[in-house]
């Protein structure tokens, strides 16, 4: 693996600026297009790159397995959380008015801000989820062979 | 969104319809964060038994016909997500969680010896993500919300059916072919949803109710309706689209198979009961054609057809999957009376046939844990080493032919009953007749089990309590709701009432 | 008065015939070819062609993307699309993905087990063991099921 420099290069470039856009749709989806959805997806594609130009084996010591299922589980309580919160403050479940009773629109903006966050945490965890499951195979053919 | 000064707080009693799919679908993750092999079980148990739990105080909070709203996030329907409580769903609730809350325990050995280990916290959870599919397509008064849950619970289904490779590798095969049929099903059901979106602006069932009465029928309602009777029907397994259903059965984990045979297809039947009765109206003439001449004739075929095949069946699993086609054939022949009598037949016959199925289901398990095949030359005189799981196979047998004095003479004696007040009388003999076809493929097994001889070489210790204990309480369930009969045709009746009154039992 | 007619019977109902032809061409492909990846690949053509309708059907003739502005000073005169369907199909994308990744995990798994994707390879492995199945167990009962 060592051709493909200007690959390599570009990608160890790339990785950061991805994962900066990432955050950016994540927690700018209150306002313009965006949220836990797509942003989940470019975070995944970060690693998914990484694994792809580098191979699994260093993308996996970055972001080991294990890690990316409890992830999975992680994202779904966050967001039924923030529901089983707003149901004991003595609201229905994921009514965000719970959360400042006095000013219903900005507990709609810290309840959209969890519930996307755990979203965005469980599609990023579910794509490099189905990436390692994947790639993870042993493969059929060696590389010559293709 | 609650912007009022006064707030008033809402107790525990008001959060029940939400609990009630949020224990299960909190569980599933919890499960995978915890990862523990030992506390796995215990939890999804707890998740079940709780469900049960909020089921029965919904069951008696609405069998007076009333209805339960509760808004998600605050907002009112017909905007917002809506969940709603009826007679009808609350008694599939019931159903559904009281067969998970019978076969965790039963699973717990029957997973450990067809299941490698490894794989038991993912199996579990995904057993969580299917209840909670099945608990939300019951709840829920929104039509989208209705395919979400209903493409949970599918998924899940996948992966549990494809659990049993470990047995035999055609359990993937078998889950792959129900992936693509269900896709096709959810997918058509989706494109109906799509349509009554078009032809009404809102998904809201009672809203979607009001306005459709308001308009009539024109083509997109009816092709609406088209596309979600063909999407249902899929899921159902109605007699021409059931070619995924015996080899999903056949192969899939026992306790799998026990569960979804007492449960999915009935919610399914569920869905097929709301959006027929509540969404359109049965006075529409297209629906009531749809019925008569499409849905009856295939309901009668699937009684005869299913039944044939299950007779010439080699194996105790499969066939028992074939004689549940027929008997979906018997709930879509109430269904499509369109009387009072024939959908409390229906209904009455989705819960009998729910636990009967359960109980025979999981005597096959025990005997494939036992003996480690389920066909009939393999199991023969068990009858004799293992009493217990044979005797309650016979109960469940009976009441699979129906005989008096079992749940299945009930649901069938009202459907004769209904038939006849329609004045179908050939109906009527159709009925008694297939019930003579399950007679013989019942009596194949009895013979099996009790009058051949055991396999030389092999003494089956009798199951283990844990098995026979959910067994025994399903084959007893059996018995009980043969004898009292006014608790299910009471509630089977509150619920076919309240759908037959239409738009107006909605609100 | 013909060509009027076709024109608005054709260019007036695109998205729907769009729709139609693509879901056709999905459920073709499910049905017609043996190879289990192509099958997936003809269900996600259907599935899209239902994204596409839904997506269609929320456009609204003259409106502008359902983004408020900032300082939420809506001009009433602005027509805005409908977003609703564009919600909802975000929900079934995500459940279409969920479908092919698991339609596609147990094409792995059954390429491991029976070493083929292609159907008519897998029926006859399958009519092998179901055929050996019954030279054992289906004598038992009066002849083979």
């Amino acid at each position: 693996m060592r051709h493909h420099l200007i690959l390599r290069v570009i990608t160890k470039l790339l990785v950061g600026a991805i994962m900066l856009f990432a955050f950016y749709v994540q927690f700018h989806g209150d306002f313009s297009p965006g949220g836990g959805f797509q942003a989940g997806v470019i975070m995944a594609v970060a690693f998914i790159l990484y694994g792809l130009v580098f191979s699994l084996h260093d993308v996996q010591q970055v972001f080991p397995p294990w890690l990316v299922h409890k992830l999975i589980a992680l994202g779904v309580l966050l967001y039924a959380g923030t529901g089983v919160v707003s149901m004991f403050l003595g609201y229905g479940f994921l009514d965000y008015g719970a959360f400042t009773p006095d000013h219903p629109a900005h507990g709609q903006h810290y309840g959209i801000f969890a519930v996307e966050l755990g979203v965005g945490i469980t599609v990023t965890a579910v794509m490099v989820a189905i990436y390692y499951a994947f790639a993870s195979r042993p493969p059929r053919l060696s590389d010559e062979e293709w | 969104m609650s912007v009022e000064s006064t707030h008033v707080a809402m107790t525990l009693n008001d959060h029940l319809p939400i609990l009630q799919v949020l224990v299960p679908l909190a569980t599933a993750p919890l499960i995978v964060l915890i990862g523990s092999r030992r506390l796995t079980w215990s939890l999804a148990f707890i998740a079940s038994a709780l469900s049960f739990v909020i089921a029965i105080l919904l069951l008696m909070q609405v069998i007076d016909g009333s209805v339960i709203s509760y808004q998600i996030g605050g907002w009112a329907p017909p905007l917002g997500i809506e969940y709603r409580v009826d007679a009808t769903n609350a008694f599939v609730l019931f159903l559904v969680t009281g067969i998970s809350t019978l076969v965790l325990p039963y699973a717990r050995e029957s997973v450990k010896s067809e299941i490698p280990a490894r794989h038991h916290t993912l199996f579990y959870a995904a057993f969580m993500l299917c209840l909670t599919g099945l608990l939300g397509v019951a709840i829920t008064g929104d039509a989208f919300n209705v395919f979400v849950f209903l493409e949970i619970s599918s998924l899940a289904t996948y992966v549990l059916i494809a659990q049993g490779s470990y047995r035999d590798k055609r359990a993937l095969t078998a889950a792959y072919d129900y992936l693509i049929m269900g896709t096709i099903g959810a997918t058509f059901f989706v494109i109906g949803l799509g349509m009554l979106y078009m032809a009404t602006g809102t998904l809201n069932m009672a809203d979607l109710a009001d306005r459709i009465a308001d308009q009539g029928a024109n083509r997109t309602v009816r092709a609406a309706f088209a596309f979600i009777v063909v999407g249902m029907g899929l899921k159902i397994a109605i007699y021409p689209l059931h070619l995924w259903l015996p080899r999903a059965y056949t192969f899939a984990p026992s306790a799998v198979t026990v569960f979804l045979a007492a449960t999915a297809t009935k919610v399914a039947i569920y869905v097929l009961l709301r959006f027929t009765f509540s969404i359109f109206q049965p006075a529409f003439m297209f629906e009531v054609n749809t019925l008569e001449f499409i849905i009856l004739p295939f309901a009668i075929l699937a009684m005869f057809a299913a039944s044939f095949i299950a007779i010439f069946q080699s194996d105790f699993k499969r066939m028992l999957a074939y004689s549940s086609i027929a008997q979906i054939g018997y709930m879509l022949l109430g269904i499509s009376l369109l009387t009072d009598t024939g959908l409390t037949a229906a209904i009455a016959h989705l819960f009998n046939h729910g636990i009967t199925k359960a109980t025979l289901f999981m005597g096959v398990g025990i005997l494939v844990l036992r003996s480690g095949g389920s066909f009939y030359n393999r199991i023969q005189g068990m009858g004799k080493t293992m009493p217990w799981t044979s005797a309650a196979i016979v109960i469940g047998g009976l009441s699979l032919i129906g005989v008096p004095g079992t749940a299945g003479f009930i649901s069938k004696w009202v459907l004769v009953e209904a038939t006849i007040e329609k004045g179908w009388w050939p109906i009527s003999i159709l009925i008694v007749l297939s019930s003579l076809l399950a007679v013989i493929y019942v009596w194949r097994v009895i013979e099996v089990l009790y009058l051949k001889a055991p396999l030389a070489g092999t003494n089956y210790k009798e199951a283990p309590l844990t098995m026979l204990i959910p067994m025994w309480i399903l084959a007893l369930a059996c018995i009980y709701f043969g004898f009292a009969t006014d608790v299910t045709l009471t509630a089977s009746r509150a619920a076919a009432q309240g759908l037959l009154a239409g738009s107006a039992g909605m609100m | 008065m013909g060509f009027e007619l076709t024109q608005e019977y054709i260019f007036g109902h695109l998205n729907y015939w769009l729709f139609s032809v693509l879901m056709m061409t999905g459920l073709y492909i499910v049905v017609a070819k043996g190879n289990l990846v192509k099958k997936i690949v003809g269900l996600n053509i259907f599935q899209t062609s239902v994204f596409m309708l839904y997506i269609s059907m929320g456009k609204v003739t003259g409106g502008t993307a359902p983004i408020f502005p900032l300082d939420m000073q809506i001009d009433p005169d602005v027509i805005y699309s409908n977003p609703l369907p564009h919600v909802l199909i975000l929900t079934a994308i995500v459940v279409g993905i969920a479908t092919t990744a698991l339609g596609l995990a147990l094409i792995v798994r059954i390429q491991e087990e029976f070493n083929t994707i292609e159907e008519d390879d897998i029926l006859k492995i399958e009519r092998a063991i179901t055929q050996a199945e019954n030279a054992i167990h289906g004598e038992s009962m009066g002849g083979p099921a």
